[in-house]
């Protein structure tokens, strides 16, 4: 019975230290090296599954009556710390353009009102948060395949960066799609929300709409659409804010 | 067939594919559970329907869960996803592969599904009392599982484990724009959500009596078991009483 029990707490003691070891190992795997990067790979197994399994499928749209009542605004609130996209804000962004430059054919400077008089898509759709949130809102904007269809992307041309306004943590928030998603159905530059001009602290002018990723991706004060044929070189090399601050997946579809 | 006099007989208790799988779950579900109590972190509150954020109403909220439990135990969110989203493929895999293991060489149906029989009030009823005095099957008879180990091994396999598994793919954006019927399976991506974290709380209220039940079956024989296969029979209770005299 003595021998059970000190066996016990031997035991119970071995498992208690065991048990940090392993805490402290898995901080350890957590950082950059050969085990997060097996982990990584065995991730962006679900980027080519759900390419595979999704094609061109669409994000399920809602109706009117499933919409949040109160669309919760995240990230960055405002553009305010561009003084060009302040001066713009100012004049209700009257003199504003989207640049698209980089590989194309035609760089273009194209107005709000340019925007709003290429065909419109609406789409009422949910926004996930990589933290768990959802809301439910009305989107409105020309689609992305549009403006770039105008633009002419050359045969180098890989991915689209949008270049953004805002701030956040003191760096520029940027984000990019490849070809794919880019010219996705759903895949638009929403000007309106809810039926109303795109409020500030939701990405006034002008926000990315990405509808089979999460909401990182959905990159506010759009101010710049760059084709590019790689994303390495730019900021942290990873294509966007939070995948170069944070580590999140580049392929947030899950 | 066991006389008083025998030594103790070992029998082959577990096959290769059932010790595989358990030891391949005892390191992912660990993984799975404490990356994503660090990933619930990150919103760490609970709705029902399509959608939910912070003006909507939460029918659970939670403190933080603590670093001790979560992986990492740094708060970040996004390393995380890392370790969660690559095991979701260790567990996912391990699971389907044993499923359909268990349905070819005859387990799931042998061995796990209940009989009608045992189903009845009557029977559960003696099942539970059984174990609330711990008494425990001895000899052949402890070869075979009881109504309650069915249910709760069953339960696991074929409700819990799938149930995690479906309800996280539900809260993948991508997944969705495949599968619209997936979300709606449970009410919305919210409620898949919801139920993600119930399930999770499920395998952990599963791994606690499971624990308790393997230290209490007598832990090196049941650990050995599902080690090596090989499992000692209990011997009667009358017999062992007069082994301690």
């Amino acid at each position: 019975m003595n021998d059970t029990f000190s066996r016990r707490r031997l035991l119970s003691a071995g498992a208690l230290g065991a048990g940090s070891l392993l805490l402290a190992g898995c901080d350890k795997l957590s950082k950059a090296g050969p085990f997060r990067d097996a982990m990584e790979g065995v991730g962006s197994l679900h980027f080519g599954a759900q390419r595979a399994l999704m094609g061109d499928a669409l994000a399920r749209e809602f109706s009117e009556a499933d919409m949040s009542p109160n669309f919760r605004a995240n990230g960055s609130r405002t553009g305010a710390a561009n003084a060009d996209w302040a001066s713009h804000a100012a004049n209700n962004f009257a003199q504003w353009k989207l640049k698209v430059d980089g590989l194309v054919l035609r760089p273009l400077e194209l107005s709000l009102d340019a925007l709003k008089a290429l065909p419109q898509r609406t789409q009422i759709t949910r926004h996930d948060c990589v933290e768990g949130w959802s809301a439910i809102g009305k989107w409105q904007g020309p689609q992305l395949s549009a403006v770039l269809g105008m633009a002419g992307l050359l045969p180098s041309a890989r991915f689209l960066v949008f270049h953004c306004a805002d701030l956040y943590e003191g760096k520029p928030y940027y984000e990019s799609l490849d070809l794919i998603e880019a010219h996705h159905a759903q895949t638009i530059l929403a000007w309106q929300m809810n039926g109303q001009h795109l409020p500030v602290d939701h990405g006034a002018p002008i926000r990315l709409r990405s509808e089979r990723q999460l909401g990182y991706k959905q990159a506010k004060y759009v101010m710049r659409i760059e084709a590019r044929s790689t994303l390495a070189g730019l900021y942290g090399g990873k294509g966007g804010f939070w995948e170069d601050s944070r580590g999140y997946q580049w392929w947030a579809g899950i | 067939m066991t006389d008083a006099s025998d030594p103790p007989q070992v029998v082959k208790r577990h096959r290769l594919s059932t010790r595989l799988w358990h030891w391949i779950n005892v390191v992912s579900v660990a993984i799975m559970l404490m990356s994503g109590l660090m990933i619930f972190n990150a919103h760490p509150r609970l709705y029902w329907g399509q959608y939910g954020a912070n003006p909507d109403k939460a029918w659970l909220e939670l403190p933080d869960f603590p670093g001790w439990i979560t992986i990492p135990s740094y708060y970040s969110p996004a390393d995380a996803r890392v370790w969660h989203l690559a095991f979701a493929w260790v567990l996912g895999t391990a699971i389907a592969a044993y499923l359909i293991w268990s349905l070819i060489n005859g387990h799931l149906k042998r061995d796990l599904l209940p009989k009608l029989s045992e189903l009845s009030p009557g029977h559960l009823w003696q099942d539970i009392k059984d174990h609330a005095a711990l008494r425990f099957p001895t000899g052949e008879a402890a070869l075979a599982y009881n109504i309650l180990q069915k249910l709760a091994y069953g339960g696991v396999l074929v409700v819990l484990l799938p149930g995690i598994i479906l309800t996280g793919l539900a809260m993948s954006p991508g997944v969705d724009a495949a599968w619209h019927w997936l979300p709606e399976l449970f009410g919305g991506r919210q409620s898949a959500r919801s139920i993600h974290f119930l399930c999770a709380g499920g395998l952990v209220a599963f791994f606690i009596v499971h624990i308790a039940m393997v230290v209490l079956a007598g832990p090196v024989n049941e650990v050995r078991s599902m080690i090596t296969g090989w499992y000692r029979l209990p011997q009667p209770r009358a017999k062992r009483s007069e082994d301690h005299e």
